[in-house]
């Protein structure tokens, strides 16, 4: 691992307008080593990314590659340096075939395909039209054509979130043959577990900073976390008593059935309790979400609010009957170009009595409460595009406490966020639960399950297989249950 | 120096502004007098009331190429029944403009036609329902209001034009809405991401309806401005207006994809745009060649603007 140094940054600094993204941000990868880059969402570790990568260009520092200094114009003067990363988006063409985007990128066909055989694709055609691939696909064969340039340093991107455990092993196997080569990985992930298990070093940046480099595999997640926080991480809070209150349903839904994908599923939430959902990717959870909220009608099944049988045609219905949506997607759910303010008021005036004169001051203090509750950073606040991943889906959430509702659904409200912002939101999701609001939780990362909820449904082909309490609900037990394997207790 | 500019934007508008009045007083010395301003608000109000329905439909990722249409038929239709009874006739040219926003509004926000397309069959059709009207009630020869004439050519005190005591209450009814009402706020919203109002339980069609109705109704009321300032009614009355009207808004930095913008820029751009036509005239050149000149300097001020604003 004592290799010699393959690159180093130097003191980068960036700024965007007024908004300092990076300090002075330092990072040496050695020859033969897996490389963490790690930090909160907002710490700058995308814009230093970009900046390794050609995509933007530092106001200050510098990137030395095998001791030549190098001011990367353009993606493709880095890559021509011997960098070469693949992104949590895979930058391929939609509406080209597979073979079509290799020839775009100039690489060797062959090459690619020997990438793809080995990692199980060999059955994709090079005619298949990239559109028509589910993402995990895209990534890896993204990443295999990455590799087809035989890169001195590979950069992963997150390569992993949301990425099915059978293709992620392919994704570490190539990090360990590329480390076994006397070459290097950069690798992103605000996974801990999975940097443990494969990163020699991680450089943690914290406010655009580098604030450490730690070896993560003997015990320094705690310190990755607590450098990353800047404050010593406190544990998951103890387990609460149940909360669930006796009486009626805040939501019941009963052999709710839409599409190919929901087939018979009956659930029911109670105020002050967070209901957990587990499942894995496409078991009908997302069809599930989609019929609570209003944004499709299910074929068959009853959605009860409060006892009372409610047929949402709009999500304005669901909003009107108390329950609001929380999305995977934030994208989905932001308006990019206008102010946090105008984010979270957003519901504020969706009803046509609402269409007058703003209540300035009013909404002013809500929507103030409610980046105060949140700790939204509003440094970016004049355009909610500027803000980072984390703050972004915060504003999503402060919108319906500005807002109010009784049931809150939440769609993985915690993919690609960092370990900081997982534990506030967690942590407000508990308290909205103590407070006597129902919460309903699907999160794709099933150990968080026992952290927020207190009992939880797995699903399984468009079934509920399994209900336990959360601490029952331990990785193992919860996998076995979503694979179908085993009746839960 | 870029950044202070960015926020401030219509502060270079302004001083643009400016250097062409000026530019005008260099040419021609002793052009620029009050009266030559009285006369530049006079034309440049029709066309910031149309550029302001244009501005609205803009900030939602929309476009209306029927304003023209509107405006020529709305001042027919009141030139044409005036003798009925005036008010009957201006609530008859009002109408028109409301009528065909609300079509217009109806066919793109429920039956999803592309907003181009919508608006252009609207505007064809109404052309076409107008040419056939005028043939039909050749008998009775449209003639202008009285108060309408006074209304598009008027002056108090022989300097201050009266369609600015219309022009002025709109643009401050426009400005403020836009920004402290929720419909205003709505605009904006479903131009940025028509998805992200629905999910926040907005029901979009009806915002959408609402602007291009608004935008009818304004462009109508340009038309009737317009016919009072050139006291005859003709088929082609507005029809230079409608690249004017569009050109004003996006000058005025209002983005044609949705969600950035307002109407002060607007107000600016028409203002431009009005002593930019009437420089063009003083240089005496020939049309051809104004049109060429019209024409580029338009495509310089939307190209600067989107640079200094993105």
């Amino acid at each position: 691992m004592t290799g010699a140094v393959l690159l180093r940054a130097e003191n980068i600094a960036r700024r965007f307008g007024s908004v300092v993204a990076l300090r002075s941000a330092d990072l040496e990868v050695r020859a033969g080593e897996v490389h963490a880059l790690m930090g909160a969402n907002g710490a700058g570790k995308s814009t230093l990314v970009k900046m390794l990568t050609g995509v933007l260009r530092p106001d200050a520092g510098r990137i030395v590659i095998r001791g030549t200094a190098h001011v990367f114009r353009s993606p493709a003067a880095a890559r021509r340096a011997g960098l070469v990363s693949v992104y949590q988006d895979p930058a391929l063409v939609p509406d080209l075939t597979v073979g079509d985007n290799m020839r775009l990128a100039g690489v060797a066909a062959a090459e690619v395909r020997r990438w793809m055989e080995q990692f199980g694709l060999g059955f994709v055609a090079p005619g298949a039209v990239v559109r028509e691939l589910p993402l995990p696909l895209l990534r890896l064969i993204d990443l295999a054509r990455a590799l087809a340039a035989e890169p001195d340093i590979l950069l992963l991107d997150e390569i992993t979130a949301a990425l099915p455990a059978d293709l992620a092993a392919h994704v570490f196997a190539v990090a360990r043959q590329w480390r076994a080569r006397g070459r290097a990985v950069i690798f992103i992930s605000h996974r801990l577990a999975e940097i443990a298990a494969i990163c020699d070093r991680a450089t943690v940046l914290r406010d655009g900073v580098s604030v450490g480099v730690v070896d993560p595999a003997t015990g320094g997640e705690e310190r990755i976390v607590s450098l990353m926080l800047g404050t010593s991480p406190q544990a998951a809070e103890a387990r609460r008593p149940d909360h669930r209150a006796a009486g009626r349903p805040a939501l019941e839904v009963k052999h709710l059935r839409a599409g190919e994908l929901l087939r018979n599923v009956s659930f029911s939430l109670h105020p002050g309790e967070v209901l957990g959902v587990a499942a894995l990717e496409g078991q009908g959870q997302a069809e599930l979400f989609d019929c609570i909220a209003g944004l499709r009608r299910p074929d068959g099944g009853v959605i009860l609010a409060d006892g009372q049988e409610v047929r949402f045609r709009h999500p304005a219905d669901a909003i009107g009957a108390g329950i609001v949506l929380v999305p995977a997607d934030r994208v989905q759910a932001l308006l990019p170009q206008r102010s946090v303010r105008e984010n979270i008021a957003l519901p504020l005036v969706r009803r046509l009595r609402d269409w007058g004169a703003l209540p300035m001051r009013a909404e002013g203090a809500r929507v103030a409460a409610a980046v105060r509750r949140l700790d939204i950073d509003t440094r970016a606040a004049a355009e909610v595009r500027r803000l980072s991943g984390g703050n972004q889906q915060k504003v999503v959430i402060a919108r319906w406490l500005a807002h109010g509702f009784r049931t809150l659904l939440c769609f993985d409200p915690t993919r690609g966020i960092d370990i900081g912002t997982k534990r506030q939101i967690y942590a407000l999701l508990r308290e909205l639960a103590a407070s006597g609001a129902a919460v309903l939780l699907f999160t794709s990362e099933l150990p968080e399950i026992a952290l927020a909820c207190d009992r939880v449904v797995v699903l399984f082909g468009g079934r509920v297989v399994g209900e336990m309490p959360a601490a029952a609900a331990d990785e193992p037990t919860l996998l076995r249950s979503a694979h179908g394997l085993t009746a839960a207790a | 120096m870029r950044r202070w500019l960015r926020e401030r934007a219509i502060v270079v508008l302004v001083l643009l502004l400016v250097a062409l009045v000026g530019g005008i007083a260099a040419v021609r010395p002793g052009t620029v007098t009050a009266d030559w301003i009285a006369n530049t608000l006079l034309f440049a109000a029709p066309l910031g009331l149309m550029a302001g329905g244009e501005t609205l439909l803009l900030l939602t990722g929309g476009i209306d190429l029927s304003v023209a249409s509107i405006a020529t038929g709305a001042a027919y239709l009141l030139a044409a029944n005036a003798a009925h009874g005036e008010m009957a006739a201006l609530a008859l040219g009002l109408g028109l403009g409301l009528l065909v926003g609300l079509l217009n509004g109806i066919g793109v926000a429920v039956f999803q036609v592309q907003p181009l397309v919508m608006t252009l069959g609207t505007g064809l059709m109404t052309e076409g329902v107008l040419v056939v009207y005028s043939q039909k009630i050749i008998a009775n020869q449209p003639h202008v209001p009285q108060f309408v004439v006074a209304l598009g050519s008027g002056r108090v005190f022989g300097v201050v034009p009266i369609d600015l005591f219309l022009w002025l209450p709109v643009a401050a009814l426009l400005m403020l809405g836009l920004s402290r009402s929720g419909f205003g706020r709505l605009l904006y919203a479903v131009g940025d991401n028509p998805l992200a109002c629905r999910m926040a339980g907005v029901r979009v069609w009806r915002v959408l309806v609402g602007a291009y109705a608004g935008c009818g109704l304004l462009a109508a009321v340009a038309g009737i401005v317009l016919v009072g300032t050139t006291n005859a009614a003709d088929l082609s009355l507005a029809n230079v207006y409608l690249l004017p009207a569009i050109a004003a808004a996006i000058i005025g930095g209002t983005s044609i994809f949705g969600g950035r913008g307002g109407y002060a820029g607007t107000i600016v751009g028409a203002l431009i745009l009005t002593v930019l036509d009437s420089l063009l005239t003083l240089l005496d050149a020939p049309e051809p060649v104004k049109q060429i000149l019209y024409g580029a300097i338009i495509l310089l001020l939307a190209a600067a603007y989107t640079r200094l604003t993105d």
